[in-house]
């Protein structure tokens, strides 16, 4: 007797697929949100499975905050021309000349002007009327109520306590001109499983995630690499070489590292099991206010 | 240690899913529970205890101990409230299993949330309170899960340490559950009833000493063995064309996810509603060609035939045909604070297809509280009734009780695109003959009606459309 059944990896695999599908196959202008971390990474091979043999049929679209680690940028542009994507970079032209950074405006101005506002203009110029986002249900509170087709307003703000009733696996996909639709085909993924996925399908990911002699700083006790000058020299002076890796991937000055020994997917996977911090935690963004990831989603950021 | 997490892994790939939907009151201890299995089989992270121990102080509501519930309640509104406002998804695995529970409210005036909750889930939790017993929640909640397809039920008799770990208590609330069901007739293939403690811990991971008079399983035993491969239909073969893959000339791709059933390179097929027939040349996916698939896989299916065939059209098996039709009847539950207007042309979505689609009637509502059947002729946030459709374009559907994933619907208003209600398809109507033709057309010239008319009898067709379901189209030649 044969098996006719799913392992949870190959589950959640279908489920995406078909995520992806529907909104390609309804929204006039969909965009799929590149960060560049391993979620992307996994989103993006389920984009490319899901329209195989053919090519995914709408952009990528990286947020540049100008402030992320330098090996980002690098593997970003290596596997954007290696793969074929048609991908767009946007930023926040005005803020960026104007110097906005996190060493001197702080974390808060910072996300909102070079992340939130930068991603909202984006969307605006371009038309999109969907975007892919990788985020996962299990990474944070305010996530785990949301919907996997999450409806925004024209102003690109989420309503928690309206939300779309959203059923088996039938998606109301319908919104009037301005109004847009975030897709987030990863919402039923945890941490463990991008992992195995990334394992099982060997994704590439950026080399931060893996373990190795790095300059570090401690900054109010996140350890901060130093990626390039900008960072001041009074910290920099403090920088020590240590083996670390990076658990998320984001802004080098707002992104922890953590001292690790993992330099195979195989260790962090065994890291991961026997650690006792949660991979938010070394961002330093979700920690500036209580409740903040909510706030900060209400107000369109991802 | 490389060999052991190279294991570890092989294993755990190899794991299933099982989904549930938790329910309860707000007072059952719905979220002490989850926190209680989440935290118990170990996947609770340590600085998710930190963040804990910070919350608890500024609003925990259980004294010195850790508030299991604050895992669970995440937006800030329901921390001021107290109480869980929408459903939550929630994560953990053992060595056996992956879990995903959606955690659902008890509050009567969100049964929407509780519906949206329990729509995929394989199993519900329906927690009732041992000093309480069966109450008019868990009623409502027993019902909705009977409606919903769910096959086991657990239920979960909370609190068994306020009432002395007392036998004949649980006992009661037992019998009590199962003579209510047996009166309304719910549909519950599979039901297992667990006494336990939540916040002792008792009989939710580990069999408790305290009630040595339960013989049956933990909670979280039962979670991991409660056997779901036959909660898939495997027997009608359905699949929705989602997506049309034309990368170049000589490819022509019908991409979806398997609704149901089984299929087979070189199976013959019919393409619905066409009728066209072929058969299967390929199954593709991006790891290699499949000789076979199954429901929910996603693939893209090649034909031996060009046929027309597009998005919201359905292959299937020749000797094993849905229904296909305009009208049908349908348990619907009503999701929007505005009620329902029958004058409007909803958008209904079923599989990958939309249409617009009228109320015909609304046969009575359900008074689940009273397990009543109620005249009524409108429907608002909340209630449940059985009512008929008439869909523009024809539906390919089964009944929601033989296919979970063919005969549900969502109805959306076109207005505000809000998603108004869902629905579960009980069985066809019969059709008229106005549809089965396209229609009747009526040439008004050659009637010999004035234009002026015209705005008039559009406007009178349309309630023919609406109220009797009579399909007439009037032209002017």
């Amino acid at each position: 007797m044969k098996e006719y059944q799913l392992s949870h990896l190959k589950a959640l695999e279908t489920e995406a697929i078909h995520i992806i599908r529907e909104v390609a196959a309804e929204f006039r202008n969909p965009v799929m949100l590149y960060s560049i971390g391993k979620d992307s990474s996994v989103m993006v091979r389920l984009a490319e499975k899901a329209f195989y043999p053919g090519k995914v049929p709408f952009p990528l679209m990286h947020i540049d905050s100008k402030w992320k680690f330098r090996e980002m940028i690098e593997f970003r542009d290596a596997y954007a021309a290696k793969y074929h994507w048609n991908l767009i970079v946007e930023y926040n032209k005005e803020a960026y000349e104007a110097g906005v950074g996190p060493f001197t405006h702080g974390s808060r101005v910072h996300t909102d002007l070079m992340k939130t506002q930068a991603l909202l203009m984006a969307l605006k110029k371009h038309g999109f009327d969907a975007a892919f986002g990788g985020a996962r249900r299990d990474e944070e509170k305010s996530r785990a109520k949301e919907r996997i087709f999450s409806f925004r307003n024209e102003f690109q703000q989420w309503d928690p306590k309206n939300q779309r009733p959203e059923l088996w696996d039938i998606y109301n996909t319908r919104i009037h001109e301005g109004e847009s639709i975030r897709v987030f085909p990863l919402s039923n993924w945890t941490e463990l499983d991008v992992w195995q996925y990334i394992r099982h399908e060997r994704i590439p990911i950026v080399p931060l995630y893996f373990a190795k002699e790095r300059p570090v700083v401690e900054v109010n006790g996140n350890l901060i690499m130093v990626d390039d000058d900008r960072m001041p020299e009074e910290l920099r002076r403090r920088a020590q070489m240590r083996k670390v890796r990076f658990r998320t991937l984001g802004c080098y000055p707002l992104t922890g590292a953590v001292e690790s020994e993992a330099d195979t997917i195989e260790k962090i996977i065994e890291e991961m099991m026997t650690t006792t911090r949660s991979e938010r935690t070394t961002r330093v963004i979700d920690f500036d206010q209580e409740g903040s990831m909510e706030q900060k989603k209400r107000e369109g950021y991802f | 240690m490389a060999r052991n997490i190279e294991e570890f892994l092989a294993q755990d790939e190899r794991k299933d899913l099982l989904r549930f939907l938790t329910a309860g009151s707000v007072d059952d201890g719905k979220s002490t529970l989850i926190g209680r299995l989440l935290y118990d089989s170990k996947k609770l992270y340590e600085d998710q205890l930190d963040a804990l121990e910070r919350d608890s102080k500024r609003c925990g509501n259980a004294g010195d101990h850790i508030d299991y519930a604050l895992l669970c309640d995440g937006l800030k509104a329901e921390r001021e409230q107290g109480i869980t406002i929408d459903v939550a998804y929630r994560y953990f695995a053992t060595n056996r299993r992956k879990f995903i529970i959606a955690d659902t409210p008890g509050h009567e005036q969100y049964t929407r949330n509780m519906i949206t909750g329990g729509s995929t889930a394989n199993l519900a939790i329906i927690l009732v309170d041992a000093r309480t017993g069966v109450i008019t929640q868990t009623r409502r909640h027993s019902y909705l899960v009977s409606l919903l397809g769910i096959r086991h039920i657990v239920l979960a008799v909370n609190k068994m340490d306020l009432v002395d770990y007392d036998e004949s208590r649980f006992l009661e609330i037992v019998g009590a559950y199962k003579r209510w069901i047996a009166s309304q007739q719910l549909d519950i293939p599979d039901l297992v009833c667990i006494p336990l403690s939540a916040l002792e811990g008792d009989n939710v991971v580990e069999r408790s000493a305290r009630m040595p008079w339960y013989e049956g399983p933990s909670l979280l035993h039962f979670l991991e063995q409660v056997p779901i491969e036959q909660d898939i239909n495997l027997h009608d073969f359905r699949f929705p064309v989602q997506y049309v893959l034309r990368p170049d000339a000589d490819f022509r791709g019908y991409s979806g996810k398997i609704a149901s059933g089984i299929v087979r390179r070189g199976d013959r097929v019919v393409a619905l509603p066409s009728g066209h027939t072929s058969r299967i040349a390929r199954i593709v996916t991006y790891d290699g060609d499949l000789e076979e698939a199954f429901a929910p896989q996603s693939v893209t299916f090649t034909l031996e035939d060009e046929i027309d065939l597009s998005r919201g059209e359905m292959l299937v098996h020749p000797d094993n045909l849905p229904h296909v039709g305009h009208r049908f009847r349908a348990m619907m539950v009503w999701m929007d604070e505005q009620p329902l207007d029958r004058s409007k042309a909803f958008y209904l979505k079923q599989t990958t297809r939309t249409t617009r689609a009228h109320l015909t009637a609304v046969h009575h509502r359900v008074e689940i509280n009273a397990g009543e059947q109620v005249e009524a002729d409108g429907m608002k946030l909340n209630e449940i009734a059985l009512v008929s459709l008439v869909a523009d374009s024809p539906l390919i559907y089964d009944s929601y009780r033989a296919n979970r994933q063919t005969g549900a619907f969502i109805l959306i208003d076109p207005v505000t695109n809000f998603t108004s209600a869902v629905g579960m398809i009980t069985e066809p109507e019969a059709e008229r003959t106005a549809e089965a033709s396209q229609g009747i057309v009526i040439d008004l010239a050659a009637c010999g009606i004035a234009p002026e008319h015209d705005g008039a009898i559009a406007e009178f067709c349309r309630a023919l459309r609406r109220e009797a379901g009579i399909d007439i189209r009037c032209i002017r030649k």
